[in-house]
């Protein structure tokens, strides 16, 4: 019997009781403002928050990158060009209030391993796509749209060494929205 | 050995035993801190018990839905019965590529089957990214817990490691400056893989696809630069929709970390162009599992490490004192089930303070689990003489009224007259580390006698 029978006929043999599904839907009170929220979040995790406009990004970005190179997605032009990426941009989908984090569908990155390789992480955001929390954000997305997403919520981390919060252990060793 | 033997060994260095303590007080301490934040998080624990019990009320069926799904989006699907199953699937895997060197990101489920030397032996070099991981396998250890596998090791120890085997200056204990260096040798491990192994936090049923949840970001450096990624997950890992990803991803990185999230959520569902996807489905002694009415709960878990921080025993014995792949509570009530004589002494690393199932986002009752174990563990013949003998005695005792009261006043007779060099010598493991308490005067039941006359009011 090949294992794929064996597995699936042992757990029908040793099914519990039916449990129902339980239905989510969380009673939402008073959200406040989703947008400081938000801000105050992802300094808290060690991103930095910069509000502007949409024709001030570039500028925005030569101010708070001013010795590294600026590529955008969509001008990534071979792949040689990844190891040396300094700083990345991307357009996020939208942010999440209560954690900081930002969906990246693979449509907006051109390659996958852009937002990880790069030394630098900046993401263009829309300052009033901003949802409260994991629950709502699920009801925005349809996950298996794209071949792979991600929600990015701070630059790369890591405590393992003795605990100490050392930011860019393999990632992005810093992440800027710009919120537009 | 029993645990209580390895963790008489780990207490020798109090000072150690105090730091290991703490260090994990400290990362509880920062869950309950944005615990307390979120309102509904009863309710969120209440939901993702559910959901899970759900899971497993129809497990076959929704392991052939993501089958279905995942097949029909270009992912390959794999079963294993047990580790060497896992384990010669993924190797047949990488040889047909003719894969040599690969990257691994953590999973508790490559180390339950003892992946890495299964591959090395057959010549496939294995490269741990997580930073904690790749710690301990330079440093030809184990790891010690579950999320942040290094713990048990300090920063000079660290440094001392990575002096020996990645060049950082001797001497050097600056985590920044080691994980500096770390990151560039593994940056040219990340390039030159053949392939990229990562495990699975979540698999969803609805879409074939999966979740794989990093701080660091090495799952995705390892996978997007690989033109093969295998993602090898427990078959309990699965949910049934992506919505219910908004419950358990709420309450994953609170419980194992005091975050609200992880940097890095990742959502696979297809391989990039060019690539391949696997994903080897393993059971390993999880269907059997789920036919024990009194255990099967425990495949609720999602191992986040919570019970590990809070337990008093885990923090003061350290990991490796549990003998098994997951250490801590939630080791101690899934490991008797896979060999319930080797193991037999896990159950009893415990007090029973029921911190554990308090702080589990999934509800496992696990302390109730760990008393159940004692049961079986006795009931098989596995516990130790001395238990054995001393319980028997203690039932004797107590199962007769005027042995009880013989015994009892013995008992204070001799805390309050007996030599105190006898009293707190070597041979009393109560007093090695505690005052006895006064004894009473007199026994309760004396007392009332006395002055209620053995009447009742």
């Amino acid at each position: 019997m090949s294992d794929r029978n064996a597995i699936l006929e042992t757990l029908r043999k040793n099914r519990p009781a039916t449990i129902p599904l339980p239905e989510i839907n969380l009673a939402r009170s008073n959200q406040g403002d989703l947008l400081e929220k938000f801000k105050s979040v992802m300094a808290e995790v060690g991103g930095q928050a910069i509000e502007t406009e949409v024709h001030l990004v570039d500028a925005a970005l030569l101010k708070r990158y001013p010795e590294f190179k600026v590529v955008k997605s969509g001008e990534i032009l071979d792949r040689s060009m990844l190891p040396e990426l300094q700083v990345f941009v991307l357009y996020g989908k939208f942010g999440v209030a209560e954690n900081g984090a930002v969906w990246v569908p693979e449509d907006v990155i051109q390659e996958r391993v852009a937002p990880f390789i790069t030394q630098h992480l900046a993401i263009v955001l829309d300052k009033t796509r901003i949802v409260e929390d994991m629950h709502v954000a699920y009801e925005q997305i349809d996950v298996a749209a794209s071949g792979f997403g991600v929600f990015i919520a701070g630059p790369s981390k890591t405590a393992d060494i003795e605990q100490s919060l050392v930011l860019g252990a393999h990632g992005p060793r810093s992440l800027t929205v710009l919120l537009v | 050995m029993p645990h209580s033997f390895k963790a008489a060994r780990f207490n020798e260095d109090v000072a150690r035993t105090e730091w290991h303590d703490q260090a994990l007080w400290f990362v509880r301490a920062k869950r309950d801190k944005v615990v307390y934040k979120v309102e509904e998080w009863e309710q969120l624990r209440a939901w993702a018990s559910q959901i899970k019990e759900h899971t497993l009320s129809k497990l076959d069926d929704y392991l052939e839905e993501f089958e279905a799904k995942a097949t029909e989006n270009g992912v390959r699907v794999h079963w294993a019965k047990d580790a060497d199953a896992h384990n010669q699937i993924v190797y047949d895997i990488l040889a047909s590529h003719n894969v040599s060197r690969i990257v691994k990101s953590k999973s508790m489920l490559t180390e339950e089957c003892h992946l890495n030397p299964f591959l090395e032996a057959r010549g496939i070099d294995v490269v741990d990214t997580d930073l904690g991981e790749r710690i301990v396998q330079l440093a030809e250890d184990s790891p010690s817990h579950i999320v942040m596998p290094a713990i048990h090791l300090k920063k000079e120890e660290v440094g001392t490691v990575f002096h020996n085997t990645i060049g950082t200056e001797a001497g050097a204990t600056d985590p920044q400056y080691l994980t500096e260096v770390a990151r560039q040798h593994l940056r040219q491990q990340f390039l030159q893989a053949d392939a990229a192994i990562t495990g699975v936090n979540f698999a969803i049923a609805e879409t074939g696809g999966f979740v794989v949840c990093t701080n660091e970001g090495n799952a995705d450096m390892g996978v997007h630069l690989a033109p093969l990624h295998i993602a090898c997950m427990g078959i309990e890992k699965m949910i049934p929709k992506a919505e219910h990803l908004g419950v358990f991803l709420r309450l994953l990185a609170r419980s194992a970390t005091g975050q609200y999230i992880t940097s890095y959520t990742s959502h696979f569902h297809r391989p990039k162009e060019g690539a391949e996807l696997h994903v080897v489905l393993v059971d390993n002694g999880r269907s059997a599992h789920l036919g024990r009415e009194d255990f099967r709960s425990s495949l609720k878990c999602i191992r986040c490490g919570a019970c590990l921080n809070t337990c008093p025993i885990y923090r003061r014995s350290g990991g490796h004192s549990y003998d098994y792949t997951i250490p801590g509570p939630i080791g101690a009530i899934l490991a008797p089930g896979r060999d319930l004589e080797k193991h037999c002494s896990l159950p009893f690393a415990s007090t029973l303070c029921g911190s554990c199932s308090d702080v589990c986002p999934v509800k496992i009752d696990i302390h109730t689990q760990l008393y159940k174990w004692r049961q079986q563990v006795v009931r098989s013949g596995h516990a130790s003489a001395t238990k054995r003998m001393t319980m028997r005695m203690a039932g004797n005792i107590f199962a007769n009224p005027k042995r009880f009261r013989r015994a009892g006043r013995w008992l204070r007779r001799s805390l309050r007259w007996g030599p105190s060099f006898l009293i707190n010598s070597r041979l009393n493991l109560w007093s090695r580390s505690r005052e006895l308490p006064e004894a009473p005067k007199e026994s309760f039941r004396d007392w009332y006698l006395k002055n209620r006359g053995g009447k009742h009011e």
